[in-house]
């Protein structure tokens, strides 16, 4: 388990323009057939970093992750690791090891036998194969089932035990393929910790593939959004969420309202946009690459809006007014949803921190929805 | 992570059977544990005919009394009598005589027939020559038996229903009339097969290959035969094989080749088991291709048994051949019934 450090350094090598990037992905494109799977991708990935390629089906995050591994070589561009390019290097003399997502144990082997198998093949002496293979069960907790079959082991073991057998040839990197979707969600939840941990230990650079957005936000450094064989943004959790460049990326990871408008006001540090739809003026506090009067999107997070049976003070700007519709209560948050004049339905996340009395608001109230100047974000595409 | 978790997501089908399984499920259990786990099925099958849901099973069970275990007896009781000038050939085993005063039931066991089989030399030596014959058929067919199931198994999806339609195509032509057609191929004199080589001139006229009515007919004879049997398990095991696991093989630094030994191979073992086991049990007791094909020479224990049972009219001593060949291959059979109930428990 990790020690609180007393002063942690930020890690963002993405940021240090002096930091050499450890995979470089450069202008790969993958077809099969007509079908283009990856679209001239440019990545780079940095040295210890816990980096993940999130889409949905058939956006083409797998295959980038099998090319990585050299299962599939790409139809144009190339893929460099640590300064060497990997395009032509057949998967058994890469230093990389994957994790399959059906986990891909090898069913007439022991537990021991299937994580010793990458050192066999190594010709890694046998006291030094069978003190590293110790060593993997107990990172990953297995001492007690070393002697075991696949099969008689429980998910969760076997996720495990493939983790194990992917680490303990200290690759340059780990590739995983969708790692925890096998699991049932609590498991899932508490899983992504240790691998967090387990990234902290053993210093290796992950890259992950997953549809599992919250997954992706718990356990990366940054991540990768996907569409259609291209990238639609790069950045950490916290900034793909807070501030994401596109409607696409906007809605892909969690739940917003999208607002259409046009600007009224551009200044450097705020922009003014004028929404019908909203029916409202939005005051944003940061500035945009559109030029005034251009259609945008702003695009507010629900657990950002704040709902009120009472006019906010200044009801001009970022408010809309509507109608409660729905109320959904999940225990921790009660979800609102609040149908605007026109129709447009809009999403409300309040945290209940108080009892239930003291909420007062119900279906068919007239409501009124504000949130702050720094909490939309203009979208221009 | 807690061990509460591991036993929560781990399948509880196995626990059910164990706790809340019928009677029957339980004494089946006890019984696959002894030493007499071979007996199990047996036992358990003729128990449960007399529960509601055993009646359906009843049907198969009542198949094989009828056309296996009482035909088995007749043979058996044939094996312990004499050779009679009479309609059947031999003699009853139970007698009873009626001296006026009292009656008289006389069982006689005639074990001359198996010591005949044990002592004289001809009877263990086909016996061997078959089991020879047998293994070498079986180890032919499984050299050719393995890359055709491989090729299958790695085919593409669309044409491997052709490719096993073609495995299976034989399969409508009787199997006598195969063999005929393999007589027509392989003759000496105006066969197709030296017709077509002395006709693109590999060999001459005047020396035509002989392979009918030598040990190599019959090995081709029985190869093609036979071949089938050890293709279709293999395929069937081969097709189901998660190619991710050479990948796995692959991406931990295992070439192709090795991982065709590593991998592919010991996951086969169980189609190559079956295979095997449907190859050689029957050929061990052929009779058909080494009677048509090899010649006089090569003894095998399914000619020596006709050879009793038509010529000789000695039908308890042809029994007796048979009984002992039977027991001979209860014992791979026996062998291939406890793998296929290990690999049940294992869960493949």
């Amino acid at each position: 388990m990790n020690t609180a450090s007393a002063a942690r350094v930020p890690f963002e090598p993405w940021n240090d323009p002096k930091a050499k990037p450890y995979i470089r992905i450069v202008n790969v494109t993958k077809t099969f057939g007509d079908f283009v799977a990856v679209d001239n991708m440019n990545l780079d990935i940095y040295q210890r970093e816990f980096f993940s390629l999130l889409g949905p089906s058939g956006c083409g995050k797998t295959t980038l992750l099998r090319m990585l591994a050299g299962f599939e070589r790409p139809t144009s561009g190339r893929i460099e690791l640590d300064g060497v390019d990997m395009s032509t290097v057949p998967p058994y003399e890469r230093p990389v090891n994957m994790m399959f997502q059906s986990y891909a144990l090898f069913p007439h082997m022991t537990v021991e036998e299937n994580i010793a198998f990458g050192l066999r093949q190594d010709g890694v002496p046998k006291e030094e194969r069978n003190r590293r293979v110790e060593e993997m069960l107990t990172l990953v907790q297995l001492t007690k089932f070393g002697k075991r079959k696949p099969h008689q082991l429980s998910g969760g073991q076997r996720q495990r035990v493939a983790l194990a057998r992917s680490l303990v040839k200290k690759p340059k990197m780990l590739l995983l393929d969708e790692p925890l979707g096998a699991l049932d969600k609590k498991l899932r939840e508490q899983t992504q910790f240790e691998l967090m941990n387990i990234q902290e230990q053993v210093g290796i650079t992950f890259v992950i593939v997953t549809h599992d957005q919250e997954e992706a936000m718990t356990v990366s450094s940054r991540i990768a959004v996907m569409n259609h064989g291209r990238i639609a943004q790069v950045a950490t959790p916290t900034e793909i969420y807070e501030y994401p460049n596109s409607r696409y990326v906007a809605e892909f990871i969690g739940d917003v309202n999208v607002f259409e408008g046009r600007l009224s006001d551009v200044a450097p540090d705020h922009v003014v946009i004028t929404s019908a739809e909203a029916g409202t003026q939005v005051y944003v506090d940061r500035g945009t690459s559109a030029a005034l009067g251009a259609t945008v999107w702003v695009a507010v997070r629900p657990e950002k809006l704040d709902v009120s049976l009472t006019a906010p003070e200044q009801p001009d700007f970022n408010c809309v007014k509507g109608t409660v519709w729905d109320i959904g209560y999940l225990g921790n948050l009660t979800i609102y949803h609040v149908r605007l004049a026109d129709g447009k339905k809009v999403t409300a996340a309040v945290a209940n921190r108080t009892r239930l009395r003291d909420r007062p608001i119900t279906w068919n109230d007239e409501v009124y929805l504000s949130w702050a100047a720094d909490s939309a974000v203009v979208l221009v595409s | 992570m807690s061990m509460d978790r591991d036993a929560a997501d781990r399948p509880t089908a196995a626990l059910i059977t164990h706790e809340d399984g019928s009677f029957l499920e339980k004494l089946e259990m006890r019984l696959r544990r002894g030493r007499f786990a071979f007996l199990a099925p047996a036992i358990v099958g003729t128990l449960s005919l007399f529960t509601g849901r055993g009646a359906v099973i009843a049907l198969p069970y009542g198949f094989l009394l009828a056309f296996f275990l009482i035909p088995f007896l007749i043979v058996l009781k044939i094996s312990f009598s004499e050779t009679a000038l009479s309609i059947p050939p031999y003699t009853e085993l139970i007698e009873v005589v009626d001296d006026g005063f009292e009656y008289f039931v006389n069982i006689k066991l005639n074990l001359s027939n198996y010591w005949t089989i044990l002592s004289e030399d001809t009877y263990v030596r086909a016996y061997l020559n078959s089991a020879k014959i047998a293994a070498i058929s079986t180890a032919l067919c499984l050299l050719i038996g393995f890359p055709m199931a491989y090729a299958m198994a790695r085919a593409d999806e669309t044409i491997r229903p052709t490719l096993l339609m073609l495995v299976i195509l034989p399969f409508w032509t009787s199997f006598l009339i195969r063999v005929y057609a393999w007589i027509v191929i392989l003759k000496t004199e105006g066969g197709l097969l030296n017709t077509f080589l002395i006709s693109i001139g590999v060999i001459s006229a005047d020396d035509p290959l002989r392979i009918l009515n030598t040990e190599w007919a019959m090995y081709i004879g029985i190869v093609y035969s036979y071949l089938p049997f050890m293709v279709l398990p293999l395929y069937a095991n081969l097709e189901r094989m998660d190619m991710t696991l050479l990948e796995a093989a692959a991406d931990l630094g295992c070439r192709p080749i090795k991982a065709f030994w590593v991998v592919t191979v010991p996951l086969a073992i169980p189609g190559i088991i079956a295979g095997c086991f449907l190859v050689f049990i029957p050929a061990v007791g052929e009779y058909v291709i080494p009677e048509l094909m090899s010649g006089d020479n090569v003894r095998v224990i399914g000619r020596k048994l006709f050879t009793d049972f038509a010529s000789e009219r000695n039908w308890p001593l042809a029994a007796a051949v048979s009984v002992v060949l039977l027991m001979i291959l209860v014992i791979p059979i026996m062998l291939f019934q406890r793998q296929q109930a290990r690999l049940q428990e294992a869960g493949r």
